[in-house]
């Protein structure tokens, strides 16, 4: 783990970059933290004076994942994850950069607790951390945060985490004053009050199983006025997630309209549909709801043909005190950073779509929609990498997982493709060859 | 200030707003003007040109430094000046303003000088009263005199409006002064920026011809004159900037920003300062930089001047209705 100021070689890779549209094979050379070379030719063969040379016998190397939406407990709720905890899930998910969501206690919403944020990542985290800051204070929706402020103290974005501001008045100042700073606004699509005390999406399912549900319109309905604010107030804004098809056809819409908007998926809703609730599985009530098979076939479609932009784990680590409950009473959320790379690669095995069109809502996208320096294999940029094998089959054991809440939602599932090894600026923070067998 | 038969400055027998003035009427007036500063400066400050008019204040929202400039330019100019003190009137037990207007007319003055806190309040007073009406700032609409004193203080410091720039910069969404600055800047040639966030920014703001900025850095590069705007406390708590910390670290003028206007440039305020919110006091009273204790002085003058024009409009005769 110091090895940072040396060079770090890697041969016979499959590198993928999102950013260029680069898929060869090639190697990559890592200087002082960062990428100083990489391309086809390099390291064709092994070259003697290179310190440390790893053999990537042709599994892919790309930029490190980015993942746009994970709480984590600190500060808290450390019993459920710390930065640090949330970190080693992070790594051995081949996620370089975890962007964490205000809904902490207290809530970041003063560039003090950013600043803390950073000093803590930076002093516990084996990954980098880029937190975003409350869009109202104390998440409460009355009144806006200190934009410009939390943007210098290193705010990456702002939002209400997983609520959105029912008053469409503050909404609406807000959008115009970050407008001001060209900030991210990043929201929660979901009318709180047809939403209330709903666990499930409405439907037959959640008929024949008795839980209060909330039909896909608690979503389109914030999705739809949110764009007019947007249209409104030039705001930059991205929707956190989505989840069905009527939202996906707005904002399809609205950006052939050229609003400044963009919008992402978890994984969650790329790879389950209402029905994997099953026998009341709490670890799968995930806000928003899992839905119906045909919004899951239209969030796929929409990772396809590029109108859904970023992919994200939604990572939301519980204890047992708030899932092992009656699923009404349970606590939305599922961990999900160990599990995005392969949940992710899901539809490129099932012939959806691309991998490096999946792998680009997960590294460059993210990147550029924050103004980050990573999510990309360029020369100067930071080495941040993961490598795997991307037909790589195992079985999800949430007991051998990473995060100190093992709130799967994908306990059992047979997956392909996981990180092999990643690396945080040229360091290696996970090698799965390292690993302690249980 | 031999007054034969003086020649008319104003079209009007009201002064509503500059929005309807011409060039030659604003020049008139702060032509007019300088004659009062040089006045106000002697040992005798009084002149007879009002004698025996009524020069009523009726401020409907407190403002002691506008109130006191009009008293004391009514006074110097030798009219009775009678402050209505709106708080204890009949208007504070529910009369309406045009009940108001009729009891006023009543008292037969021959200027009413009207502080209303909606926009247009003004102007629907002066058509029902019958005599001269100046408004002393109208809601969010107008303040003629704030302009005009502003461009008297402006040109008594030898600049000229022709090619000026003058930025603007605050709450220009609920700024009166904003409005009436802009009118009379562009009326008079000069080139006129505006420095908000966008949440104090009016809609349309780009329709008045004005350059926006939500950079105040942007904004302040090369400007001849920067005008500070107060702003309201009751907007500075999240429901348009989300603190005064933040305000003044964005948009506050310190000498930082300040550098990056025209060497020599100008810093005006309309008062009352918030120190620490929208200007910091290092620059606030720096007598190189800073003219709004000229601004004040100038005030009383051009209030004289305003009183002066309107009053050669007067009927001479007395009516009998």
């Amino acid at each position: 783990m110091s090895a940072s100021n040396q060079r770090v070689a890697f041969r016979n890779a499959r590198l993928i970059d999102p950013a260029t549209g680069l898929d060869t094979r090639g190697g990559l050379l890592v200087e002082n933290g960062k990428i100083a070379d990489v391309g086809a030719k390099l390291f064709n063969t092994a070259d003697p004076h290179d310190p440390e040379v790893i053999d990537c016998k042709g599994m892919v190397l790309a930029p490190g994942l980015i993942d746009m939406r994970v709480f984590t407990g600190e500060p808290g709720s450390e019993h459920r994850e710390t930065l640090a905890s949330a970190s080693e899930a992070a790594a051995a998910g081949g996620v370089t950069t975890i962007v964490t969501m205000p809904n902490t206690d207290p809530v970041i919403d003063e560039a003090a607790l950013v600043d803390f944020i950073k000093r803590r990542a930076a002093a516990t985290a084996k990954v980098r951390v880029a937190p975003m800051a409350a869009l109202t204070h104390a998440l409460k929706g009355e009144r806006m945060t200190e934009i410009g402020l939390l943007l210098e103290a290193g705010a990456v974005g702002f939002t209400d985490g997983d609520r959105s501001v029912s008053n469409t008045r503050v909404l609406r100042r807000a959008l115009s004053y970050a407008a001001t700073f060209d900030a991210l606004i990043v929201g929660h699509a979901e009318d709180s009050d047809l939403s209330s005390g709903a666990s499930m999406n409405e439907g037959e399912f959640a008929t024949r199983l008795g839980i209060p549900a909330a039909p896909t319109t608690a979503e389109t309905i914030i999705v739809e006025r949110d764009l007019r604010l947007v249209e409104l107030t030039g705001a930059r804004y991205h929707f956190s997630q989505i989840s069905c098809r009527a939202s996906l056809e707005a904002i399809i819409a609205a950006k052939a309209r050229g609003l400044p908007v963009t919008c992402g998926v978890s994984a969650h809703h790329l790879t389950m549909n209402e029905l994997d609730v099953g026998s009341y599985l709490t670890f799968r009530k995930v806000s928003p709801p899992l839905r119906s098979e045909a919004d899951r076939a239209a969030m796929v479609e929409g990772v396809a043909e590029g109108h859904i932009d970023v992919i994200v784990s939604s990572h939301d680590p519980q204890a047992a005190d708030t899932k092992r409950l009656p699923f009404a009473a349970a606590a939305f959320g599922a961990v999900g950073l160990e599990t995005l790379l392969p949940a992710a690669l899901t539809i490129v095995h099932n012939g959806h779509a691309q991998i490096i069109d999946v792998l680009k809502t997960v590294t460059a996208t993210p990147a550029k929609l924050l103004g980050l320096e990573g999510g990309k294999l360029a020369k100067g940029a930071p080495a941040d990498l993961v490598l795997f094998d991307p037909d790589e089959p195992f079985v999800l054991d949430a007991d051998k997982l990473h995060s100190r809440a093992r709130n799967t939602a994908f306990e059992g599932r047979k997956f392909q493709g996981r990180a092999r090894m990643t690396f945080v600026g040229g360091e290696c923070v996970f090698d799965r060859a390292k690993e302690k067998k249980h | 200030m031999t007054s034969a038969a003086p020649a008319p400055i104003l079209q009007t027998s009201h002064l509503l707003g500059i929005e309807g003035l011409s060039a030659a009427e604003i020049t008139g007036l702060l032509d007019l003007a300088e004659d009062y500063v040089k006045l106000n400066r002697a040992a005798d400050k009084k002149s007879s040109l009002l004698r025996g008019r009524t020069l009523i204040n009726l401020f409907f929202e407190n403002s002691t430094r506008t109130q006191s400039s009009f008293e004391l330019a009514g006074k110097r100019l030798g009219a009775d000046v009678l402050n209505m003190a709106v708080k204890n009137s009949s208007v504070a037990k529910g009369e309406t303003l045009l009940d108001t207007a009729a009891t006023l007319n009543a008292m037969r003055p021959d200027i009413l000088i009207v502080r209303h806190q909606d926009s247009g309040a003004v102007e629907l007073l002066s058509r029902k009263i019958d005599c001269c009406v100046v408004n002393a700032g109208d809601g969010s609409h107008e303040h003629p005199t704030q302009a005009l004193l502003d461009a008297l203080t402006i040109r008594r410091r030898g600049r000229k409006f022709e090619g000026l720039t003058v930025a603007i910069c605050g709450d220009i969404a609920h700024s009166r002064v904003a409005r009436s600055n802009i009118h009379l800047l562009s009326r008079m040639g000069a080139r006129v920026r505006l420095i908000a966030p966008r949440t104090l920014l009016p809609a349309d703001a780009d329709r008045f011809g004005c350059e926006i900025f939500t950079d105040m850095r942007e904004g302040l590069k090369g400007v001849d004159i920067v005008m500070m705007l107060r702003l309201q406390l009751e907007r500075m708590t999240g429901a348009l900037v989300p603190s005064t910390r933040e305000y003044f670290r964005f948009y506050g003028l310190d000498r930082e920003k300040l550098k990056l206007a025209k060497p020599g440039a100008l810093v005006m305020h309309p008062g009352p300062m918030n120190r620490g919110v929208e200007i910091d006091s290092d620059v606030a009273d720096d007598l190189e930089v800073s003219v709004i204790q000229e601004q004040v002085e100038n005030g009383v003058a051009i209030r004289m001047a305003v009183l002066d024009a309107l009053a050669r409009g007067l009927p001479k005769e007395g009516r009998n209705i």
